[in-house]
């Protein structure tokens, strides 16, 4: 044993003592900022007078929005023929933006689950703005399927969506994806609504306490009555804390089943472009991608206008732009693979519909999302680029349009040119579409807009616990 | 004079509450909670409490849940209105799960939500500590432990000077 080690003694030493250099961990409440600042911060924004930008924007988003209201008024009293559907393109504006605004709420699902379980402390600060984007994300999306059956009191009445039998005694098919969605999004909506109010219960305590402390009693009253009387007791955050957990550890397997079944509403028919494997991983990572899109374009001017600086730090910003990267990539990856498999598949159905959506009528669709989806995130690879707030911001408008355009390539492109040739057409959008569709963005403000009037933006108890003076133990790690 | 629900101390910093709720743990009390801006890691074990039975009520609402949405679907489908589509079998597993999956989610979530009610107790609108005015800071940016009178070892003098000794500040009895 002993000559064992003299033998090794000739060789180059091996360091007695390893000692790696210390990377610091990105701080995440920048300017050391304390427990009661935060609350002050957070508090401030709903406590003082109504800001006048706020009024103007409300205002336009309610103008926006009563296009979205006039288009559906007229499609329900006229019939659903308004729209530019015609045979054989029967989905088009609608299910395209259907998935685009579901998809978009995925990255709030993302920010409070998914990355909750995997412990990333920086999610603290942007997750309840992202999930009350979700949420708004989800009314906006069943407008259109909802609707899109033309007489939408039928969407409700037996028979049709929900499982009662309809007048013959006939069941819902189950073995349908279009009845699968309807168990996904409405679970989906339903959770994304009971995530989201867990989260708020605690500060919406704070509120109360506060509004208490100013004598304003009826507000007091209005969030007390929200806040089911929470105490901040450590006996409740034991289990609020394992519920929280709960509840992120199963809506990540239904976010990923959510746009998993979306994308089966594709992939299950045999329309060429649309019956492939790939759809499942591919959508839900572009889910992803268009919604961190959209956090970036509303967290970018929340932050600016507040200032929010020391809660959505420079090192927030670089991680929502790499997730943005890396799902943006990977998205390249599954257009670049849906060709190959065309080809290799030797179907010359399969093979015509790839051709066709490069080269044909809706090339132009083809190549801005090609521009927006997979050159656009590649500029995230400089760091110049993240740090440089008003180009993020453009670049995730660009992410948003994208996205929009790969559901109108997927699922218009490939109805367009089915198997008969004599069927063959090309797809306009008709003027109440279009408005119905740009007044979403109208309801989806006007609802953003009034959260982030009457509810704390941030979770201030998340965010008190990731600053340093959170840890009971001072730094000495056990 | 009211009947008197406990004696509250508070304190300035996390690592001051969470030795005090050691000490308090050690003494011996049953009857007594921390308040808290946030949830402060390991408080439990300083407090000595057991885990959480929330996940009890998890399993059971998401097993619930995907029996009902199974067996609803071969119900419908297989039992009640008999109908063959496409020359599919009248009930599978495999058609029925993306279902039975969303509604397994679906009732855990609100199982999960509502034993997290059940077990804290809430709502609960009126309580002691709410009433007293200290209390705005248990949720902004200081910690509070309450040592209620109910409990068996509690003594106004003794249970003071316990909670002194623990380095709890301003002191004060709170009415039920």
């Amino acid at each position: 044993m002993s000559a064992h080690s003299t033998d090794h003694a000739a060789q180059p030493a091996i360091l007695a003592e390893v000692n790696p250099a210390i990377i610091p961990r990105a701080v995440l409440v920048e300017q050391n900022r304390d427990f009661h600042w935060i609350t002050e911060k957070v508090c401030g924004i709903v406590e003082g007078t109504t800001p006048t930008w706020w009024w103007w924007c409300f205002g336009l988003a309610a103008v926006i929005a009563s296009f979205t209201v006039s288009g559906l008024v007229y499609l329900v009293s006229t019939g659903v023929g308004v729209w530019g559907h015609a045979n054989p393109v029967n989905w088009a504006w609608d299910i395209v933006n259907f998935v685009f605004w579901i998809g978009i709420g995925h990255a709030g699902t993302l920010i409070s689950a998914i990355l909750c379980l995997l412990r990333q402390k920086w999610r603290t600060s942007i997750n309840r703005a992202a999930e009350a984007m979700t949420i708004f994300a989800v009314v906006c999306a069943a407008i259109f399927p909802v609707f899109h059956v033309g007489r939408i009191w039928f969407a409700v009445m037996p028979g049709w969506l929900f499982p009662f039998p309809n007048s013959n005694g006939i069941w819902q098919n189950f073995r349908s994806p279009l009845e699968w969605d309807v168990f996904a999004v409405s679970t989906y909506g339903t959770v994304s609504v009971l995530f989201w109010y867990v989260g708020l219960i605690p500060d919406l305590g704070t509120m109360r306490d506060r509004f208490t402390a100013t004598g304003n009693m009826l507000k007091a009253r209005i969030y007390g009555f929200f806040a089911m009387g929470w105490r901040g007791s450590n006996r409740h955050w034991s289990n609020y804390e394992m519920a929280y957990l709960v509840l992120a550890g199963i809506a990540t397997p239904l976010v990923l089943s959510v746009h998993t079944i979306v994308s089966f509403d594709f992939a299950v028919s045999l329309i060429p472009g649309w019956h492939t494997t790939i759809f499942p991983p591919y959508f839900v990572a572009g889910a992803i991608f268009s919604g961190f899109g959209m956090v970036m374009t509303l967290m970018l001017p929340l932050r600016a206008v507040y200032r929010l600086e020391d809660l959505i730090t420079q090192y927030h910003i670089d991680c929502m732009c790499k997730i943005t990267l890396a799902t943006g990539t990977m998205v390249g990856y599954a257009y670049s693979m849906e060709f190959f498999i065309a080809w290799y598949g030797s179907n010359p159905y399969e093979g015509f519909a790839f051709i066709n959506r490069a080269f044909g009528h809706y090339a132009w669709a083809y190549w801005i999302m090609i521009g927006c989806n997979v050159i656009t995130p590649q500029f995230f690879w400089f760091k110049s680029v993240r740090e440089n707030t008003t180009l993020v911001w453009i670049l995730s408008i660009f992410v948003n349009v994208g996205m929009w355009f790969e559901r109108f390539v997927i699922i218009v492109t490939s109805l367009a040119r089915d198997f008969l040739p004599s069927s063959w057409g090309y797809y306009s959008p008709s003027i109440v579409e279009i408005f119905t569709f740009f007044g979403t963005f109208g309801v989806f403000s006007f609802l953003f807009l009034l959260f982030i009037r009457f509810v704390p933006i941030m979770p201030m108890s998340e965010v008190k616990a990731v600053i340093p003076a959170a840890d009971p133990h001072a730094g000495h790690h056990h | 004079m009211k009947k008197n629900y406990g004696i509250v101390a508070a304190f300035d910093t996390t690592p001051a509450l969470y030795q005090a709720c050691m000490q308090v743990r050690d003494a011996g009390y049953t009857q007594w909670d921390s308040l808290t801006p946030f949830p402060v890691h390991g408080l439990d074990a300083a407090m000595g409490m057991r885990r959480s039975r929330v996940p009890r009520f998890s399993l059971t609402g998401g097993l619930i849940g995907f029996c009902t949405g199974m067996s609803f679907i071969w119900w419908a489908n297989a039992y009640e209105y008999r109908l063959i589509v496409g020359g599919k079998p009248y009930f599978s597993p495999m058609f029925a799960f993306p279902v039975s999956y969303e509604l397994t989610i679906l009732f855990t979530a609100f199982a999960t939500i509502a034993g997290m009610f059940l077990l804290n107790r809430l709502p609960m609108h009126y309580h002691p500590v709410l009433k007293a005015p200290q209390f705005v800071r248990a949720s902004d940016d200081r910690f509070y432990i309450v040592i209620e009178a109910s409990d068996p070892k509690f003594n106004p003098a003794q249970t003071r000077a316990l909670l002194e000794q623990a380095g709890g500040k301003d002191i004060a009895e709170i009415e039920e």
